[in-house]
């Protein structure tokens, strides 16, 4: 509406003209009427599960389920597991979003395909790719098995899979918060005789931790979600592999009130993580003089 | 009028999106299921898509029905396989479907009690029992009953809530009654339980791909032929089995039932009819399953 007024005001003498004839008046406003229906329907199609949902939280008896072992032991599985992965996601992430940000070399978009790969990839098809990679008897069983490692349905299996799936929003967002810090404040400092390390660590870094913080958030809410590659890799055992959204589908099937609780949780950590984003990617934008 | 207009469309929009969740409405109390018709001749036929809910432990045995089902004018029929409990939350949770078949009579029992069975109308279909399938290689892991309490195996068991996963609970008792096996036999094998699967061929599934040692299932499960495919090993996918004697095992009585307000009431009458018949039963007992002695 605000914009529609603007543009008439700036179109000027046309405007004005189509302020004075009724039709063309007629006419805007049952297009407006018609954006503002379509809007409003999609936003309640959007909004109404997450709002059922919380209606069907029992708050009577919401404190025997916060204290319920299959709802502890999901939360604290998922916190551990997802905290892993973030931690594995930031050590390995960093330096691949560093290299494809500010290096050129053979096989580039190569390796940028390959690591955007699992954002395409269903996370069902990510499970079963990952069972006949590290399962015991995948492609590397018999490796792994050499080294005494053992993934099947270990909670390491779990943390493999969330790192496969969610490790690309973290790497996109690092990489494009590594290319928006300015070449010329490092080749400047580069002059001056900084080293490579200080430059990233005085540099580079300060100004791309916000955006890496804000792939990061974005990287653990979608570890936290993981299902599917989850329930084929590593199976389903509480305490163990058993995640908050395998504990959902299993709970659904016995307690609709332990996944309804365990559902809220969810709802509530995505989307303080995805306010946090939001305040982030607002400040990286500030930071490189590029925010309002 | 436009958020009256948002709410009223909403769940319309959601219902077309998520099938399964809207009929939660249909079902009431004074509806008639498994209405009989009195015109024998009506009974089998079908117009539409007759839905069978059914046990995953049933799906070869029922699969291989379609001819038979053809013969008597069902040749429309359309099978959902799952663990019994899982099916159980659908039809809780409205599903549309005409027959349900489940692997217990506690799934049956929650069924009546979900108001998705009519109370009277379950019958016995068939039995099983359980064995112990083993992870094919050079050197097997479980080869006795007794290793399944040997520490560091893998084994794979259907969730508690499943009918497979409970009776094999009640097995594990039975063996831990015996001093033979020892009284904490259940704990240490208890201890070794690697997953809890959502339906018993999951549980097949992974012991056929060896990322399980051994796990326990039905006897029909073991008997089902081994799936397509290969994984990084000399032996084809497949399952070794060890009998679990009968003072040990268990009777699984599976039970069938026509679902209260079903699209199609005849066609679930025939169908249930024709699996109780001597020509299901006998399909049934092709597959390894125990003839239905006694009815409810």
């Amino acid at each position: 509406m605000e914009r529609e007024r603007i543009g008439s005001i700036a179109r000027g003498k046309a405007g004005a003209r189509a302020w004075d004839q009724p039709k063309q008046q007629w006419g805007r406003i049952v297009g407006n009427a018609a954006l503002g229906l379509v809007v409003a329907l999609f936003l309640g199609f959007l909004t109404l599960p997450v709002v059922a949902l919380l209606l069907r939280v029992p708050v009577e008896a919401l404190w025997s389920y916060t204290s319920n072992p299959i709802v502890l032991d999901a939360l604290g599985l998922s916190l551990l597991t997802t905290l892993l992965s973030l931690a594995l996601m930031l050590l390995l992430g960093t330096p691949v979003a560093y290299m494809l940000a500010r290096y050129s070399f053979a096989g580039k978009h190569v390796l940028d395909t390959l690591v955007e790969l699992p954002l395409v990839m269903p996370p069902a098809v990510a499970g079963v790719a990952l069972l006949l990679a590290f399962g015991r008897h995948g492609l590397l069983g018999s490796v792994l098995e050499g080294a005494g490692l053992d993934l099947a349905f270990s909670t390491a299996a779990v943390v493999l899979a969330q790192v496969f799936v969610a490790s690309p929003f973290y790497i996109k967002a690092a990489r494009s918060a590594f290319q928006n810090v300015p070449v010329e404040l490092d080749e400047s400092a580069a002059t001056e005789g900084a080293g490579r390390w200080a430059r990233f660590q005085k540099i580079v870094l300060p100004l791309a931790l916000p955006g890496m913080a804000g792939g990061a958030i974005m990287a653990w809410a979608r570890s936290l979600g993981e299902f599917g590659a989850t329930i084929l890799f590593a199976g389903n055992f509480q305490g163990r592999t058993q995640t908050m959204p395998l504990a959902i589908y299993t709970a659904l099937e016995s307690d609709l009130n332990a996944a309804i609780v365990l559902s809220a949780i969810l709802v509530v950590a995505s989307f303080a993580l995805l306010i946090t984003f939001k305040v982030l990617s607002g400040r990286q934008l500030d930071v490189v003089g590029l925010g309002q | 009028m436009k958020s009256v207009r948002t709410l009223s469309v909403a769940p319309s929009l959601l219902c077309l999106l998520l099938v399964a969740g809207c009929g939660g409405q249909a079902i009431t109390p004074t509806a008639q299921p498994g209405a009989v018709s009195p015109v024998a001749t009506d009974t089998g036929t079908l117009n539409g898509t007759l839905t069978v809910f059914a046990a995953a432990s049933l799906k070869d045995a029922f699969d291989a029905m379609v001819n038979g089902l053809k013969e008597k004018g069902m040749s429309d029929v359309t099978y959902n396989y799952a663990g019994s409990q899982a099916l159980v939350a659908q039809l809780g949770q409205g599903a549309k479907a005409d027959v349900f078949a489940s692997a217990d009579a506690k799934s049956m029992e929650a069924a009546i009690v979900a108001g998705a069975v009519m109370s009277g109308t379950q019958q016995v279909l068939a039995t099983n029992k359980l064995v112990v399938i083993t992870a094919r290689g050079d050197t097997p892991k479980v080869t006795t009953l007794k290793d399944l309490a040997k520490p560091g195996i893998k084994l794979d068991l259907a969730g508690p809530s499943v009918p497979a996963g409970n009776y094999a609970l009640q097995a594990l008792d039975k063996l831990s009654s015996d001093p033979a096996y020892g009284s904490d036999f259940k704990a240490r094998a208890l201890a070794n339980v690697v997953s809890r699967e959502d339906n018993v061929r999951q549980v097949l599934s992974k012991v056929q791909l060896g990322e399980a040692d051994a796990g326990i299932v039905y006897a029909t499960d073991a008997k089902a032929k081994p799936m397509p495919g290969r994984i990084m090993r000399p032996v084809p996918l497949g399952v070794g089995t060890i009998e679990i004697p009968d003072q040990y095992n268990v009777t699984a009585l599976y039970y069938i039932a026509p679902v209260k307000d079903a699209p199609h009431p005849q066609a679930a009458k025939g169908f249930i009819e024709y699996v109780l018949s001597g020509e299901g039963q006998q399909v049934l007992a092709s597959y390894g399953f125990g003839r239905a002695v006694q009815s409810k």
